[in-house]
């Protein structure tokens, strides 16, 4: 095999991270990078296994040893207070007589480079650890910005659906919604009508059949309401099974009574869940925006929700319209409204 | 244009001149927000707006905010971590020259959605003149390269001199004159980053 010639200084420079060896262990010469994992302390002329520990292969204890696994990866551990985990590749140099070591930090870079304070120029310039040390900066710098981005995006989310006029299960409008709207008729003094809507039996739906069978039945019931409105007309779902309807300029009662009616006909049709009928009613109350001074939101949601526990007191699936008897008897049942059976 | 891009430009605005100043600048530019993300993309009509009406609000011309921004970009201390990647660069200002060519494709390892101009150093056989071109988009960009050139000098305390020279077109031109690279003590740099990161 052909030999070359390399001056020590030179070897040096190429890797600074080497050890020479004699053949009894004994460093002869090291890299400048080396040195400062042992500061204060000269490595040249001390034991090789007194400043390092090779971890594996777990058979190495003299030199004879590291060259066997000549070529080899070999794991090493710094003996210092630090132990860092090196790794390295040996060959042997001068016909047997001695062993050239070359080292690199691997992965322990990152708290090499602290706690030896290193440099740029204490890396040779083909080791890439200077890149994977700016990779590592630039990566992390570009990960706090995205984690920074992801927050805000969260906190906009959670204020959007604070916001939001929409309610998701449903896609009716929500109590936000209906508030809004009311208010603005009542500013407008726009005349209107007003129903409250409660199911009944849907909690035995729910406890029976389960919540997705609830989910099921509030979509069927959403899609009716809508069906039996105008476009014009607001429909909101304002709890758990309670809806309002703001029936945009229509305060004739006969009409609002047709529409509740047909309302609980159609609610009362077997609802299909995976084969299975889910069976509700509803209980209705209406008020109208005619007929009062200073009328104010509130009072007409009020209002209609008198003649709804009027309606759950008449023993459901009824409708009744708010009357002044009602206001002032607050819970009496009045037979004078329609009934609708079922 | 990367958000990255569009958000220095933001907080060079704000950091120099104030939030007032940077509302105006909002609103003259008819900016549908008052803050990019860094990391969202952005057309680019949005970043020129900015700049032209920062341009308008400041009385300044575009070519000495772009500067500017170059010269902020290094040493604003809120900026620490684009200053310390460049002095990933190398140990002295000339190896941090060399490292320029690397720029493009450093930026692409950590945003590769992040479009530099490809940069080349010519010269310096002689040790001291160099010429950087810049070539290809953002528009403008060879600006920023000259504050950036600049603050990085002090940054290793390197005296130069710059000059604008006319490149072909699509080029930007900067030439470098390096006339001590021991000018001062520069700031201090250390491979070990603050705690942390």
């Amino acid at each position: 095999m052909g030999q070359i010639c390399i001056a020590r200084a030179d070897l040096a420079q190429v890797l600074p991270m080497h050890l020479l060896l004699a053949s009894d262990g004994t460093i002869r010469q090291c890299g400048a990078t080396v040195t400062k994992m042992f500061p204060g302390r000269d490595l040249t002329g001390q034991m090789f296994f007194d400043c390092f520990t090779v971890r594996r292969p777990c058979d190495v204890g003299a030199v004879g040893d590291i060259l066997a696994h000549q070529g080899a990866k070999l794991h090493l551990v710094v003996r210092n207070d630090r132990k860092t985990s090196l790794k390295a590749v040996a060959v042997s140099v001068d016909g047997g007589n001695g062993v050239l070591l070359n080292m690199s930090f691997g992965i322990s870079v990152v708290d090499a480079i602290r706690d030896y304070d290193l440099n740029i120029s204490d890396f040779s310039g083909t080791d890439l650890a200077v890149e994977m040390l700016y990779l590592i900066e630039a990566k992390s710098a570009a990960m706090a910005e995205s984690r920074k981005l992801n927050t805000r995006l969260q906190g906009a989310k959670v204020a959007a659906e604070e916001q939001a006029f929409t309610d998701t299960l449903t896609g009716l409008k929500n109590r936000r919604a209906m508030d809004h709207v009311l208010t603005h008729f009542v500013e407008a003094n726009e005349k209107f009508g007003l129903m409250q809507v409660d199911l009944d039996y849907f909690k035995r739906v729910n406890d029976t059949l389960g919540h997705a069978a609830g989910d099921r039945v509030l979509q069927q019931v959403a899609k009716v309401l809508l069906d039996e409105t105008r476009k014009e007309d607001l429909v909101a779902r304002i709890g758990g099974d309670e809806f309002v309807l703001v029936f945009h300029r229509m305060t004739d009662i006969g009409k609002l009574n047709e529409i509740a009616a047909r309302i609980i006909q159609r609610l009362e049709e077997p609802i299909d869940y995976d084969g299975k009928p889910c069976l509700i009613s509803a209980s209705i109350g209406t008020a109208v925006s005619d007929g009062y001074q200073g009328i104010t939101a509130d009072k007409i949601l009020m209002n209609a929700d008198l003649a709804l526990y009027a309606s759950k007191n008449k023993g459901r699936a009824c409708y009744t319209v708010f009357s002044e008897e009602l206001s002032s008897k607050s819970i009496k049942v009045d037979h004078g409204e329609g009934f609708v059976s079922g | 244009m990367h958000g990255l891009i569009n958000r220095s430009l933001e907080c060079f605005l704000r950091d120099t001149y104030g939030n007032t100043v940077w509302q105006d600048v909002v609103s003259r530019a008819n900016l549908p927000f008052d803050r990019f993300e860094a990391m969202l993309d952005y057309d680019d009509r949005l970043t020129y707006a900015v700049l032209m009406a920062a341009s308008d609000s400041l009385s300044k011309p575009r070519e000495t905010l772009l500067e500017d921004l170059g010269t902020y970009l290094v040493s604003n201390p809120n900026n620490e971590s684009l200053r310390r990647l460049l002095r990933f660069g190398g140990d002295t200002y000339i190896e941090f020259l060399h490292s320029l060519d690397d720029l493009n494709g450093r930026a692409k390892l950590a945003l590769p959605e992040l479009e530099l101009p490809r940069m080349t150093l010519h010269g310096g056989r002689d040790g001291n003149d160099f010429r950087l071109v810049c070539k290809g988009p953002p528009r403008g960009f060879g600006r920023v390269m000259r504050g950036v050139l600049r603050a990085m000098a002090d940054d290793y305390g390197a005296l130069v001199l710059l000059k604008d020279i006319d490149g072909e077109t699509g080029c930007e031109e900067i030439a470098i004159t390096l006339v001590q690279s021991r000018f001062s003590d520069g700031r201090d740099f250390r491979l070990a980053g603050p705690v942390g990161v």
